[in-house]
């Protein structure tokens, strides 16, 4: 009898783990409470890393490896970052084999573009809605394996909980958001792809969705959270209707600049600072740099030098949503940008081949910690998703042992939460984690999260104290009361673990590369 | 100025609706899914004449026209909540309605399962690798970029979730399909479900023009589709 793998998410990660899981004979349950069409997924704009080397700029997967690491600080699993971008050019090419439309140069070879962290251009896009484009190509593949009854879908499904056998996974309890009938759902094994913990803090560029409610129950199991603390702030973000609307790193990889007003001149203050990369430093450095000039002026993004071919062929997207949101003309005048919480390097902790703590549980995409570090480059978001699917569902059907056929599973459903308190819990976690943080104000954050009730505020509370136990400076987290890199103490990934009454904090190696 | 807020409420599928009216008194900039969070977070939450309210059960994601979720019925006309701004309607009452297309689930919430299962039954995937010629690139493009929010079939005359026409959506969808497959035997499949499902029940009435909340060129690709589908251009 073939496995059953149980997928919690539809969003990119999810869809991939679904085709490999089917590819490998499995039956595949994609349990989601929206459809693909609403994952956030479909929000990444700028384009997906590959090594292509279309540009005879002797590029290659390992440069690409080193870029990814040292963007990481250190943190991010050496070998599983080399796994990912060797098969970067081969899933490029998968994705094109799906159809998926790519901006093209020249007669058949996929265009690139500049990003941020990368002194090559690398980044493979479909204008400035990449995210969107490989979603639709690989739902139509999803789709044809739902036409051969190998996927099936649970669409307006929530996650509840784990179906555990001792403390091995044998499945998950689902709850329909439409009747509010509550299923439970055997499994071989259990991949979660439920993207990141946006609903911590309710004011990021990702979905409103993407609540980091299954991590929070996970948590409260006792898997444990790694690199929490690592938040990535995207450097050009605007306020939009109560969030963060994002302006893609593909307008700087075209060619936007960075400026400030210093005596009523622009003071374009990246490149002066920067002069090899410029407006295209990673995320980190730029989001903190945007960060310490807005004291002084407003930080403007000035797009006005990009060709009118450039805007229409690779940047439509980007241009139509500053004219119905910001009602800016990008060809005519620079926007004001600040950085805003983007994506979550840190979460679910697991290992190289995907699996957590838990027998049969796997976890791939924005819900878990692998590939980025202490800090994300632009474009492996995609990457990293896709090919962490895969990675999570050949493990998923190569390991699956079969203890669902003989267990009596126990259920531990949590109590019903009352919506109560997610106001503060966004203001304490934004309070206390911005771009630069420091001992006082995190303590303020966790004196005020540990009042809340409920398993969100108990993940809100593990970041916090990983924040606060990092005492040093790297990558995205960046403490004033400690603006060192300490590798001695800290060249580690932060582990919070939940023993069903506290949070404890350690810290782990990184492993070392083969 | 002060914004009435008119929303048709119903709690489920077997309750009753009713009208229920609210004040918003923020910016003119602000779209329709801003508004509705703003109401949504004022605790407690007061309709107009001062009565206890719960929560506007609505659909929402990305709230920049991305992900199709928060598609509904203002001022009549089936838009998406986060990119339709008080400035550019006409009055300064907003009446908010679900899709009336579509199975009810709770206030602003309705099921668009169906949209789904219809590309299934069109057998709208690629058995072959896909061929990408140039020439095609940007309908393909265009095709790939639906967002599958169902206004375009909230105005059609001939679709409902009853029957088994499925709509413009199957035409922009249908034609990156149609025109990348390469396995003839496949691409007559679609094109037999696509006659069936799609062309045979199209009135031609057009309703669909220029409604598309993301302006996607819907005759283009219905055109381009029945083409290839129907009159067998390759």
């Amino acid at each position: 009898m073939s496995k059953t793998i149980i997928i919690i998410g539809a969003g990119l990660a999810g869809l991939s783990a679904a085709l490999q899981a089917a590819e490998n004979g499995c039956n595949v349950k994609l349990v989601s409470p929206f459809p693909s069409e609403r994952a956030q997924s479909v929000m990444a704009e700028g384009g997906i890393n590959a090594a292509l080397n279309t540009k005879d700029e002797n590029d290659s997967p390992e440069e690409h490896f080193t870029d990814t690491i040292k963007a990481a600080c250190g943190l991010a699993d050496p070998n599983a970052v080399w796994g990912m971008t060797q098969a970067a050019p081969e899933l490029v090419h998968w994705l094109l084999k799906l159809g998926v439309q790519f901006n093209m140069s020249g007669y058949d070879d996929v265009d690139l573009r500049n990003f941020g962290g990368q002194k090559k251009k690398r980044t493979a896009f479909a204008q400035s809605d990449t995210g969107k484009q490989i979603m639709t190509a690989m739902i139509d593949a999803v789709r044809r394996k739902e036409g051969a009854g190998m996927v099936e879908r649970f669409s307006h499904h929530s996650f509840l909980t784990l179906r555990l056998c001792g403390s091995v996974c044998c499945g998950c309890v689902i709850r329909d958001e439409y009747s509010q009938e509550i299923v439970e759902l055997p499994g071989d094994a259990v991949i979660v792809a439920s993207g990141g913990m946006h609903g911590l803090f309710g004011n990021t560029t990702g979905s409103l969705s993407n609540t980091g409610e299954v991590t929070a129950e996970l948590f409260r199991l006792g898997v444990p959270l790694a690199n929490g603390e690592m938040i990535q702030y995207h450097p050009t973000t605007v306020e939009c209707g109560g969030k963060r609307m994002l302006i893609s790193e593909a307008a700087r990889g075209e060619g936007g600049r960075l400026f400030a007003l210093r005596n009523n001149q622009p003071w374009y203050f990246m490149e002066e600072k920067y002069p090899e990369l410029g407006n295209l430093m990673p995320r980190d450095i730029t989001a903190r740099e945007i960060w310490k000039v807005s004291h002084e002026s407003e930080v403007f993004l000035d797009m006005t030098e990009i060709s009118k071919e450039v805007i229409s062929n690779k940047l439509s997207g980007l241009a139509d949503d500053c004219m119905t949101y910001l009602h800016k003309d990008i060809r005519k005048e620079p926007v004001p940008v600040l950085p805003g919480i983007h994506y979550f390097m840190g979460g679910i902790l697991v290992d190289e081949q995907h699996r957590t703590s838990i027998q049969n549980l796997y976890a791939a995409g924005e819900c878990c910690a692998q590939y980025h570090g202490a800090n994300r480059l632009g474009g492996n978001s995609l990457l990293g998703a896709l090919y962490g699917g895969r990675v999570a569902a050949k493990s998923a059907c190569e390991q699956a042992d079969g203890v669902v056929l003989s267990c009596a599973a126990q259920i531990d459903i949590p109590p019903v939460q009352e919506i109560v308190g997610t106001k503060q819990l966004n203001q304490a976690m934004q309070d206390s984690l911005g771009v630069v943080r420091n001992g006082n104000s995190l303590l303020k954050g966790i004196r005020k999260v540990q009042d809340l009730k409920g398993t969100l505020p108990l993940l809100g509370l593990a970041v916090l104290q990983s924040a606060f136990a990092r005492k040093e400076s790297r990558g995205a987290h960046w403490r004033e009361d400690y603006p060192e890199c300490n590798n001695r103490d800290f060249l580690k990934t932060t582990v919070a673990r939940f023993d069903g009454k506290q949070i404890q904090i350690s810290f782990m190696p990184v492993p070392e590369r083969r | 100025m002060v914004y009435k807020v008119r929303i048709r409420r119903q709690e489920n599928q077997k309750s009753d609706s009713y009208w229920q009216e609210f004040e918003f008194g923020g910016s003119e900039n602000s779209s329709i899914a801003a508004v509705l969070n703003e109401l949504n977070s004022r605790s407690p939450l007061t309709d107009a004449c001062g009565n206890t309210a719960a929560p506007i059960g609505w659909e929402c994601g990305c709230m920049v026209r991305k992900c199709g979720a928060c598609a509904m019925l203002i001022n009549g006309l089936p838009r998406l909540a986060c990119s339709t701004f008080l400035n550019m309607l006409k009055s300064s009452t907003v009446t908010l309605e679900p899709l009336s297309k579509f199975p009810l689930v709770r206030d602003l919430i309705v099921d668009r399962s169906f949209l789904f299962e219809n590309l299934k039954k069109l057998n709208l995937w690629l058995e072959s690798e896909a061929y990408m010629i140039e020439f095609t690139h940007e309908p393909r493009y265009q095709s790939a970029r639906c967002l599958m929010c169902g206004c375009c079939l909230e105005v059609c005359p001939n679709f409902s979730s009853k029957g088994t026409f499925a709509g413009a959506i199957a035409a922009v969808n249908g034609f990156r399909i149609l025109n990348e497959e390469q396995e003839i035997s496949h691409r007559n499949e679609v094109s037999t479900h696509y006659k069936e499902n799609y062309f045979e029940g199209c009135g031609k009435s057009l309703a669909c023009h220029n409604i598309c909340p993301i302006g996607l060129p819907v005759e283009e690709l219905i055109v381009r589709s029945n083409s290839v589908a129907i009159w067998g251009r390759q």
